[in-house]
C-alpha cells in the first residue's frame, strides 16, 4: 500500500513537470489543421514539416550555433576563473574569506531587470551592443557569484591532505591543482558547468535587449520573434523548442554519472 | 617558534636528529607536535627559528625541495589513482625513467606484500592496507628524512601493534632518519631511539625510552610516561625523616630513602613511585597501609586501587591475586625505584 502511494506520488510529478513539455513534443508533430482543431487532437499524425519549416524559413540552426557559441564560452570561461577563486578561498586561511561569500551570495540574488540598464549602458558604452563577447560578458556577471559559490563548498570538502600529500611528494602548487585537486573536483566542476550553461543557454531577457541582430541572437530570443505580425506558427515554435531542449538533455545524461560519483569516497581514513 | 595569531604553540624547540635515528616526539594532543612535524616538512612556516636537514638550510625551501617524506595520519591517498600510480607518483614527477618506476614499485610492493593490490584503488583497500601504501609512498622516493604524524591512530589495536613491529623492521632495514609524532607512549618506547617529550610547546625532556621511563626529568614526564600513571604523593618534609603528606599521611622517611636526597628541612617534595615498583607486602615491611578499593584484573597481573589514609595508590600485584576489594593491604618498594621532585624537577 505504502509503495502503491509512492509510485503514484511519483508518477503524478513526473507528469505534471513534464506535461507541458510532452504537449509541445507532440504539437512539434502535428499539421496546421490538427494544431488548431477543436476538440483539440491529441495523438498527432507525425509530420516532420514544422522541423523543416524551422530550419529552413526561420533559420533555427543559426540560433544554435549562437546559442551554443554563447553558452560555451560564457561556460568554459567562468568555470575557469571560478575554480581558481573557489579554491583560494577554500584553502587559504583568508579572513575576510566568509563576508566575500556572503556579497558573492546577495550578488547573485540581484533581480535582472534592476541592472538590465546599467548592463545596457556599459555595454553600449565600450561597444560591445550586438557582439558574442558583449552578451558573454553579462553571462559572466551572473555565473561567476554562482559558480564560485558551489564551487568552494566543493573544494571546502576535499581533503587538504592529499594536497599536502602531494606538495611534498614533488608537486608545484600548480600540478597539486592540476593532477590531484581538480581530477578530484571534477564533479563538482561538472556539476557547476552544468548549471551554467543551462543558465547561459535558456537566458532570454539579456539576449533580448543586447542583441538585437537576428545574426546574433540566441535560441530563445530567436524562437520568441519567430510569430509574424498576421502569423502564429505554433508547430515550427514547438517544433524549435524541442531541438532547443535536446542539448541539455544530452548534457544531462552524458555527464549524469560523473557528477554522482563521491570520487573522494574512501580517501581519507577507513 | 610558531604563532597562530597571538597564541604561541611552539616555544624555544630546538633539538637534533642524528644520521639513522628514530627519533619520537611524544606529547598530548594539542601540545604542538604535529606542528613541529609540519614545520620540518615545510607545510606550515615558523614564525621564528630555522630548520636544517644534513646541514642545508631547508626552512625557506618548498616541501618538494626539501627531500622529505611524510605519512599522514589519515593516509592521504590519491583516491583516483592505483595503488601503483600512488606509490609511482612521486618518482613520475620527478621524471625517472618509466623502467626505474617499474621496478621500484615492485620492490616496494614486494617489502611491503602489496603485490596483489597494484591495480586497486584505495577506498579498495582495508585500513592496513593503505597504511602500507603510505608507508610505500615514503620509501620508494629513498628520502633524507622521513616525518610520520601518528601513522598508526586509525588502526585497531591488533593492527596497530603489527605495524608497530613492521615499522620497527622497516627502520632497522633502512637505516633512515625518522621523525614519528605519537601520543602514545607504548609506540614511543617501542619504536623510538630517542624520545622528545612535548608539553604546551615546550621540550620537557630529551632522552633515550630508558631514560624517559627510569629518570623522568620534572613531574610532566613522570606522571605521562608509564600506564597506569607514576603515583605522586606530595608533601613536606621535617628533618629530612618524615614526610608529611598534604592528605594528611604521615610517611616514615627513614626506611624509603637511604641517601640525602631530603636532608634539606622543611620543604615542599613530590615523591613518585610507579605502579608496577609498587608491591603488596606483609604488614612488619609496609610503607604504606590502606584498604583496596578497586582490583583491576589484566590476566597477567592486577593493578589494586589502595586508599592510603587519604592517598590514592595503584600497586601492582601478581595476576590471580587473592586481594579483593576493602581487603586491608600493605605496600613497600625499593629505596632506588623511588622518584624525588622539588617543585616541578627532579632531585638527583
Amino acid at each position: 500500500m505504502k509503495k502503491l502511494a509512492f509510485a503514484g506520488a511519483v508518477l503524478w510529478i513526473g507528469a505534471f513537470t513534464l506535461l507541458p513539455f510532452l504537449w509541445f513534443l507532440l504539437t512539434s508533430w502535428k499539421s496546421a489543421g490538427e494544431i488548431t482543431a477543436i476538440p483539440p487532437v491529441i495523438w498527432p499524425s507525425f509530420r516532420w514539416n514544422n522541423y523543416r519549416a524551422a530550419i529552413v524559413e526561420y533559420g533555427l540552426l543559426h540560433y544554435i550555433v549562437n546559442s551554443a557559441v554563447v553558452a560555451t564560452a560564457t561556460t568554459v570561461i567562468s568555470i575557469f576563473v571560478a575554480s581558481l577563486a573557489s579554491f583560494a578561498l577554500a584553502r587559504f586561511r583568508l579572513q575576510w574569506a566568509r563576508y566575500y561569500l556572503m556579497l558573492l551570495l546577495a550578488l547573485s540574488m540581484f533581480p535582472q531587470i534592476a541592472i538590465a540598464g546599467p548592463v545596457w549602458r556599459l555595454l553600449s558604452f565600450v561597444g560591445w551592443l550586438n557582439s558574442y563577447h558583449g552578451i558573454v560578458a553579462a553571462y559572466i556577471a551572473f555565473a561567476l557569484p554562482f559558480a564560485v559559490w558551489v564551487l568552494t563548498t566543493f573544494f571546502e570538502e576535499l581533503p587538504y591532505d592529499i594536497e599536502e600529500a602531494a606538495l611534498i611528494d614533488g608537486c608545484t602548487r600548480w600540478q597539486a591543482l592540476r593532477l590531484i585537486v581538480f581530477p578530484l573536483a571534477a564533479p563538482g566542476i561538472f556539476t557547476a558547468a552544468i548549471l551554467v550553461f543551462i543558465q547561459a543557454w535558456n537566458e532570454f531577457f539579456f539576449a533580448l535587449i543586447i542583441l538585437t541582430y537576428p545574426a546574433l541572437q540566441t535560441l530563445p530570443v530567436g524562437i520568441a520573434l519567430f510569430p509574424g505580425e498576421y502569423t502564429m506558427p505554433w508547430g515550427e515554435i514547438a517544433a524549435a523548442s524541442t531541438v532547443a531542449t535536446v542539448p541539455l538533455i544530452a548534457l544531462t545524461l552524458m555527464f549524469q554519472r560523473r557528477i554522482v560519483q563521491g570520487l573522494s569516497a574512501g580517501a581519507v581514513k577507513g | 617558534m610558531k604563532k597562530f595569531g597571538a597564541t604561541s604553540v611552539l616555544e624555544d624547540i630546538s633539538f637534533e636528529a642524528a644520521d639513522g635515528e628514530f627519533c619520537v616526539l611524544l606529547g598530548p594532543s594539542g601540545c604542538g607536535k604535529t606542528t613541529l612535524l609540519r614545520i620540518i616538512a615545510g607545510l606550515e612556516s615558523a614564525n621564528g627559528g630555522t630548520v636544517h636537514i644534513d646541514e642545508q638550510r631547508v626552512d625557506l625551501l618548498p616541501p618538494r625541495d626539501r627531500d622529505v617524506a611524510f605519512v599522514f595520519q589519515n593516509y592521504a591517498l590519491y583516491p583516483h589513482m592505483t595503488v601503483a600510480e600512488n606509490l609511482g607518483f612521486s618518482l613520475r614527477l620527478r621524471g625517472a625513467p618509466q623502467k626505474e618506476i617499474k621496478e621500484r614499485i615492485a620492490e616496494i610492493a614486494r617489502l611491503l606484500e602489496l603485490g596483489s593490490q597494484l591495480d586497486r584503488k584505495p577506498q579498495q583497500l582495508s585500513g592496513g592496507q593503505r597504511q602500507r601504501v603510505a608507508l610505500g609512498r615514503a620509501i620508494v622516493r629513498q628520502p633524507k628524512l622521513f616525518l610520520f604524524d601518528e601513522p598508526l591512530s586509525n588502526l585497531d589495536a591488533t593492527l596497530r601493534s603489527n605495524m608497530r613491529v613492521e615499522l620497527a623492521r622497516l627502520h632497522a632495514r633502512l637505516r633512515a632518519t625518522m621523525v614519528y609524532v605519537t601520543h602514545d607512549q607504548a609506540e614511543a618506547m617501542t619504536l623510538g631511539e630517542k624520545i622528545i617529550v612535548l608539553n604546551r610547546g615546550q621540550i620537557q625532556q630529551i632522552g633515550t625510552p630508558a631514560e624517559t621511563y627510569h629518570r623522568p626529568g620534572n613531574l610532566f614526564v613522570a606522571g605521562f610516561v608509564g600506564q597506569p600513571q607514576m603515583n605522586f604523593i606530595q608533601g613536606r618534609v621535617i628533618d629530612g625523616s618524615v614526610l608529611v603528606a598534604k592528605s594528611g599521611m604521615n610517611l616514615d622517611l627513614t626506611r624509603i630513602l637511604l641517601d640525602d636526597r631530603l636532608k634539606v628541612s622543611p620543604i615542599d617534595f613530590t615523591i613518585g613511585i610507579r605502579p608496577e615498583d609498587l608491591r603488596p607486602c606483609s604488614r612488619s615491611e609496609a610503607w604504606f597501609s590502606g584498604i583496596a578499593d578497586f582490583v583491576e584484573d589484566l590476566g597477567s597481573d592486577c593493578f589494586v586501587h589502595v586508599m592510603a589514609n587519604g592517598e590514592k595508590l595503584i600497586a601492582r600485584a601478581a595476576g590471580r591475586t587473592p586481594i579483593r576489594r576493602g581487603d586491608e593491604v600493605f605496600l613497600h618498594s625499593e629505596p632506588e625505584r623511588v622518584h624525588i621532585f622539588h617543585g616541578d624537577k627532579r632531585v638527583e
